[in-house]
């Protein structure tokens, strides 16, 4: 789309433009050209001593079962992180969007985590589920499942993913019940009075008509399992313990600035960046997609 | 609602109380321990209900800090440092994008596809996966440990950019056109028209970045060394993650309590522009 109208003017344009395009230079394109350029580098960590060594660190990197590990541990998470927060925000969207009375109040209930850090959100889940003095590890003792996640490998992954969707969980609700008021009513009416119930609406019309929506949603919620958790993670486990929360992009740090690998970490940018790369493009191709629904 | 099935409306209800729970207790714990003294917050079971030291937690964490050990920053200055920061990239990034949208949607020049589409790949890209590189950047323009170097760098994304463009394209033509009859420069028109026009948008915007900004995790935590420029969320998960032999609880939630606090209370008094923000930055 263009404007027929405009202003002619030969300087202003680029004026305008500079403040952006410059801090887009310097802070994206001269940072994401050296992971480029580091990825094909192996550099001392003390000197400056860096070799040129074409694709070695990659090489490195698919040889080792470590990153292979982890790339297993992206894909779980991140099918159970969208897997959960997209059930259970779908579930409250549809109660929240039943119940006319109320619905927006209920809405105000529980958008509002959106605005706690994720960082944050991972501390109030650790205090949770301390080992020494976390209720809920407290109560789970009390039943006789002892919880410790500082050293269960599997039960850091489940309070990880829990912390994760309770944070992602009211950008989901928000889509979804936005995505059910724009049902036509006219439609489950004449559904329910051919006779199709609740359950049968929902599968024969809701959810179809919904899954522009959710499609939107998975995309959005795999980048966050992918990205956005990051801090979730530092808070709580720091990738640990062992290795049994270090999804990629904290191997990224970890191998960075922890190991000091600078090629092997600069090896992993570049490979993340061109999942995301396509990534969005099925975001981009969907979302034109939508317009024409 | 279709029908009328009192069973299946009371089940609803109890649903999204479900949900409505699940997302208040974490906060409420928080809430909780942060009232009580440190001696109770070291025995299980922590209390369910708030205790009487809410004053003195959060007068002791806000005017001393968490704990002379660590370094005693008093918190007020790590939220007035979040509070720079949020405002910062919020105005930053409205500010620079909003004149990048007017250049791109009103002018004819040459390149101008190269700079939307070299603007447009940052959309892709965010700073956690090149967190090395863009470390090196800083650090070698000599920004570690500054405002500017919490700030600027998170400026850099097209999100802000592509909402005004959509917003621009939208206004009618005619109004352009009549602010060129009349002899209004492009400034003029940018100013007279387009900015007031733009208010809401720039609102709603305005309340998604400074969530963005204030919730900024990796970043400060890279760049700063100083507790003088530690902000508050990065402040909270270092302090969880010390390892310490008689933890404060209390102290340490009564923190995490205050970095919620200003996001949560902007996404509540200002539901509607938070959610137009939302849907429209995700277009």
């Amino acid at each position: 789309m263009e404007k027929r109208v405009t202003f002619d003017n030969r300087l202003l344009p680029y004026l305008l433009l500079a403040p952006q395009i410059v801090v887009t230079l310097v802070f994206f394109f001269w940072p994401t050209a050296q992971a480029i350029w580091q990825s094909v580098l192996i550099e001392d960590a003390f000197g400056g001593n860096s070799r040129f060594v074409w694709f070695e660190n990659f090489e490195r990197l698919f040889n080792d079962p470590g990153y292979y590990a982890s790339v297993r541990l992206t894909v779980v998470f991140s099918f159970l992180v969208a897997g959960l927060g997209l059930a259970l925000s779908l579930l409250f969207a549809v109660m929240a969007d039943r119940v006319i009375r109320g619905a927006e109040t209920y809405k105000t209930f529980l958008i509002w985590p959106y605005a706690v850090a994720p960082a944050v959100a991972g501390v109030l889940w650790g205090f949770l589920f301390n080992p020494s003095i976390g209720i809920v590890a407290w109560m789970l003792q009390g039943v006789g499942i002892e919880f410790n996640y500082v050293i269960n490998g599997n039960q850091a992954l489940l309070l990880v993913v829990l912390a994760s969707v309770w944070t992602q969980l009211s950008y989901n609700f928000l889509f979804f019940l936005a995505g059910l008021q724009s049902i036509p009513r006219s439609l489950i009416e004449a559904a329910a009075i051919d006779g199709a119930g609740p359950g049968r609406r929902f599968w024969d019309i809701v959810f179809p008509l919904l899954s522009p929506t959710g499609f939107f949603l998975l995309v959005i919620n795999v980048i966050y399992a992918f990205i956005g958790t990051f801090g979730v993670i530092s808070s709580l486990t720091q990738g640990g313990p062992g290795r049994a929360t270090e999804i990629l992009v904290y191997k990224v740090y970890n191998d960075g600035f922890r190991g000091q690998d600078l090629g092997g970490s600069a090896a992993q940018s570049v490979l993340m960046m061109i999942v995301l790369v396509l990534l969005t493009f099925v975001q981009f191709r969907f979302i034109e997609r939508r317009v024409h629904y | 609602m279709v029908e009328n099935r009192p069973f299946f409306t009371f089940l609803s209800h109890f649903i999204v109380l479900v949900g409505v729970l699940i997302v208040f207790f974490p906060v409420w714990m928080t809430f909780v321990a942060s009232t009580h003294d440190q001696a109770t917050m070291l025995r299980a079971p922590v209390p369910l209900l708030p205790g009487t030291h809410l004053i003195e937690n959060y007068r002791t964490v806000l005017l001393e800090g968490y704990g002379q050990r660590f370094g005693s920053n008093p918190m007020l200055h790590t939220l007035i440092n979040s509070m720079i920061m949020a405002l910062g990239v919020a105005i930053g990034k409205i500010a620079i994008s909003i004149i990048a949208a007017f250049a791109i949607v009103y002018f004819r020049f040459p390149a101008r596809m190269f700079f939307f589409w070299a603007i447009f790949v940052t959309l892709m890209l965010p700073v956690e996966i090149r967190i090395v590189p863009t470390y090196g950047v800083v650090a070698s323009l000599g920004m570690l440990d500054s405002y500017a170097g919490l700030i600027i760098p998170v400026i850099a994304s097209a999100t802000a950019t592509f909402l005004f463009r959509q917003f621009f394209l939208s206004v009618p033509d005619e109004l352009a056109e009549a602010a060129r009859v009349d002899g209004a420069s492009p400034m003029r028109f940018f100013w007279d028209i387009l900015l007031p026009m733009s208010r809401t948008s720039i609102a709603a915007l305005f309340v998604i970045q400074f969530i963005y900004g204030w919730n900024q995790y990796l970043w400060p935590l890279l760049i700063t060394t100083k507790e003088s420029y530690y902000t508050m969320v990065m402040t909270v998960s270092r302090q969880a993650n010390v390892v310490d032999s008689v933890p404060s609880w209390n102290l340490l939630m009564a923190m995490a309590m205050l970095a919620m606090l200003p996001p949560v209370l902007v996404v509540v008094f200002m539901q509607r522009l938070f959610v137009r923000g939302l849907v429209e930055t995700e277009k």
